[in-house]
């Protein structure tokens, strides 16, 4: 899981990352190695990057990919992933190991070749015949029109037989299924324009469509690919996620300790938790003294305490001192599983979204070649029975009514709005999150972890002498516990300098103890520490006689005010719904101006209370970072997690906010509502441009010039319309 | 109009150059980071001569 590879808030970091050096290490015996690096975004990053790495021993080289924030390194076979996290880190950049087998990058790579090649043939015929059928259309005649239609032919139908695998394909599929889709009309129009236009080429015929073909295949994989491209930047996100999981357990049997998958340990094994690391499975605690942090399954911020006899779940984090754990409960029955399961229900009762283009598309696929068919029968009736003549004006109304800018226009609209939310931060794992995102009117946000860092800061340093904020540096420094660590960050943060405190010793579950001119000082709990709780919890410190007491409060999550204020003005609904304490959710409430709050909530009852708005009518982004959020994530309208969040609750979200700042959620809703309308726009364009030339092409008079002009303007408006998203 | 019989051999025959070019590009994965490629220019530590070892993948 991520935290076992990050630096873990731990006493001695060395003994925590080993677990997860063990199991990395495995995982590396090849030479090349993939991690993610989800915070570089400049060339100086690049080159900061590949210089060091380039310099480091054992490693041949390394290549940055920015467009996918990775790193894929070429290094000699004793060098594990975690030497290159540990020297990545030293440079500030946050790395993530990947499984390249997981992530079977070769195979989307291929896909996206493939119709890279089948797009650059198609622009390339495309060209070559335009060029022929401009001179047609210039007033070329008799031998010389039918040589250049002749020359059309022969590049466009080995192009047509390539470009449009894509199309056929998935027109057959589809009707193997019982279904029309869009590709069952396009593959139609593709194989009967080619067919008449290579007819009328050798009958000597005045039109041949052979351009217009070409440029619809054209056009159509441009859509598809762009199409591709956003699905397959989401897929690879998904499979990061997937990737990062690393299930392993320490199991103790007969004083040994052997590292094994968590999915082979049985109920009554011992399993050695390291402080930093990851509880992985349900049970009670037979020795050992530690706290754990909870706020991951609970929504709690601060720690607890935990002694010989406690029950812990899996995925709450250990932070003192080493636990050994009696399994009462591995794998599916895990309460980790039983939230997968839950999530997996909610997941599966999440009504179908039918997108814009499902319903476009469902709507027209049966006009196309209904249309064509009608023109076909009325111009017999008219004509009397001129064959050659209905089947030309059918195959004009065919090749006019196919849906070039149709297939642009959700594509675009989707490659250009995630490209700039991406700028700003935000990862769409979904294509049609963005619609969704159109029709939000509540937004329920998630407390710890989400609106704050999740992380405690000192809020009362100043009551204190400097000399004892010297002495707390010095204990604090000797601790990894949250509290501890975040203590020592502020007074750090002041310039203060450590006193000079010798013995510093740890007391697993209760704090630092050390002496300080003669003294025996302690930073700890209150009870240790000889003093009395106060309300609000924090630290103590004892000199001697007197003691002090450290206050702490979560820092707001940057940005989480500006948020709120501009969901407000954008007329939505603002919930906050956590798992903490009702005293900590009403003054996160108050302080960020949020109307409606609750607090105490379980998992369960924060997916119902989704459900429940859902139920009265509203639409429901749900922001939220925890395991206790998954279900709730997953049962919303449409889902937004930051990247501390925990696997689990990024794999349930249809949108990643890779900073830290979460201001941008608001730029998301409003993008979301921008991006629909653009959506919507296009389809009236292209509607638009049917209407005209549609009735042109029924009496017959479009010729091949009209179908390329048609198929080419309202193509290119939808494309312009698509970058004018602000 | 005998020119054509040249011209337009000419014409396909550079049109597949370029065509080849782009095989040759897209096998060489040069469209695999467009967003890392166009900052890489900004980049001065290998303008005087190319770097040595260059992954190709």
């Amino acid at each position: 899981m991520t935290s076992a590879l990050r630096p873990p808030p731990s006493a001695c970091p060395g003994c925590a990352v080993a677990p997860a050096a063990a199991g990395l290490a495995e995982a590396a015996a090849g030479a090349r190695l993939l991690l993610s690096l989800p915070t570089i975004h400049c060339a100086g990053c690049i080159s900061t990057i590949e210089r060091d790495l380039d310099a480091a021993p054992g490693v041949r080289s390394a290549r940055v990919n920015l467009t996918l924030k990775r790193v894929s390194v070429d290094a000699e076979p004793d060098i594990s992933a975690a030497d290159i996290i540990a020297r990545l880190e030293r440079l500030g950049y946050e790395a993530h190991e990947l499984d390249p087998g997981v992530l079977s990058m070769t195979e989307t790579d291929l896909q996206g070749r493939d119709l890279l090649m089948r797009l650059g043939v198609a622009g390339f015929a495309m060209m070559n015949i335009m060029l022929l059928s401009v001179a047609v259309w210039a007033g070329a005649a008799d031998a010389t029109r039918d040589m250049f239609h002749l020359i059309s032919a022969l590049i466009a139908i080995p192009t047509v037989a390539f470009s449009g695998q894509p199309f056929f394909r998935s027109a057959v599929r589809a009707l193997a299924a019982g279904r029309l889709n869009m590709d069952g009309p396009i593959a139609l129009a593709l194989i009967l324009t080619v067919a008449i236009s290579l007819y009328e080429t050798l009958q000597s015929g005045q039109h041949a469509y052979f351009e217009a073909v070409v440029m619809l295949t054209f056009f159509l994989l441009i859509g598809r690919y762009l199409d591709y491209r956003a699905r397959a930047l989401a897929r690879s996100a998904a499979q990061e996620l997937a990737a990062l999981e690393v299930p392993r357990a320490v199991r103790l049997r007969d004083g040994a300790e052997t590292t094994v998958p968590v999915a082979e340990l049985a109920v009554g094994d011992l399993v050695l938790v390291r402080p930093g690391g990851r509880v992985p499975v349900d049970g009670v605690v037979a020795a050992g003294r530690s706290e754990v942090d909870r706020s991951l399954l609970t929504g709690e911020t601060l720690p607890v305490v935990t002694a010989e006899g406690a029950h812990v779940s899996a995925g709450e984090v250990n932070l003192t001192g080493p636990l050994t754990v009696r399994v009462t409960a591995a794998g599916r029955d895990s309460s980790l599983h039983r939230m997968a399961d839950l999530v997996a229900a909610a997941e599966s009762a999440r009504t179908r979204y039918t997108t814009l283009a499902d319903r476009a598309a469902r709507a027209y696929a049966p006009t196309i070649p209904l249309l064509s068919l009608g023109a076909f029968v009325a111009w017999m009736w008219i004509s009397g029975g001129d064959l050659r003549l209905s089947v030309n004006i059918a195959i004009a109304t065919l090749i006019i009514t196919c849906p070039c800018a149709l297939g642009l226009a959700v594509p675009a609209v989707v490659t250009a709005a995630s490209g700039k939310l991406f700028r700003k931060g935000l990862l769409i794992k979904d294509g049609t999150a963005l619609e969704r995102l159109a029709e939000v009117d509540t937004v329920v946000f998630d407390k710890t972890g989400t609106l704050t860092m999740g992380t405690p800061v000192p809020d009362n340093l100043d009551d204190h002498p400097v000399e004892a904020l010297q002495v707390a540096l010095a204990l604090a420094e000797g601790s990894g516990h949250p509290l501890a660590l975040a203590l020592a960050r502020a007074l750090r943060g002041r310039g203060l300098q450590p006193a000079v405190v010798d013995d510093l010793r740890e007391a697993p579950g209760y704090g630092v103890q050390g002496v300080w001119r003669g003294r025996t000082v302690r930073l700890g709990r209150a009870g240790w520490v000889g003093t009395t709780h106060a309300a609000t919890t924090g630290a103590y410190l004892s000199l001697g006689e007197e003691t002090h007491s450290f206050t702490f409060t979560d820092a707001l999550r940057p940005g989480a005010e500006a948020l709120v204020r501009d969901l407000k003005a954008q007329a939505k609904d603002v919930w906050l719904i956590s798992g903490d304490v009702s005293a900590a959710v009403e003054a996160m409430a108050r302080r960020l101006g949020i109307d409606h709050w609750q607090a105490n909530a379980l998992p369960a009852e924060k997916a119902a209370k989704v459900a429940a708005l859902q139920a009265a009518g509203h639409r429901v982004l749900m922001v939220g970072d925890g395991l206790n959020d998954t279900v709730a994530l997953s049962s919303a309208h449409v889902s937004i997690s930051p990247a501390s969040a925990l696997d689990a609750a990024r794999a349930a979200s249809d949108i990643v906010l890779l900073g830290r700042d979460i201001a941008p959620v608001a730029d998301a809703v409003r993008m979301g509502g921008l991006s629909s309308r653009r959506i919507r726009e296009n389809f009236w364009q292209s509607g638009l441009y049917n209407a005209v030339f549609v009735p042109i092409a029924l009496v017959g008079l479009c010729t091949p010039l009209w179908a390329a002009l048609a198929m080419s303007v309202s193509s290119i408006t939808v494309s312009l319309n698509a970058l004018r998203l602000k | 109009m005998e020119v054509l019989a040249i011209l337009i051999p000419v014409s396909l025959f550079l049109g597949g150059v370029g065509l080849v070019a782009f095989f040759w590009t897209l096998k060489k994965g040069q469209y695999d980071d467009p967003e890392g490629d166009s900052r890489r220019i900004l980049d001065t530590s290998w303008d005087d001569r190319p770097k040595p070892t260059r992954r190709e993948d």
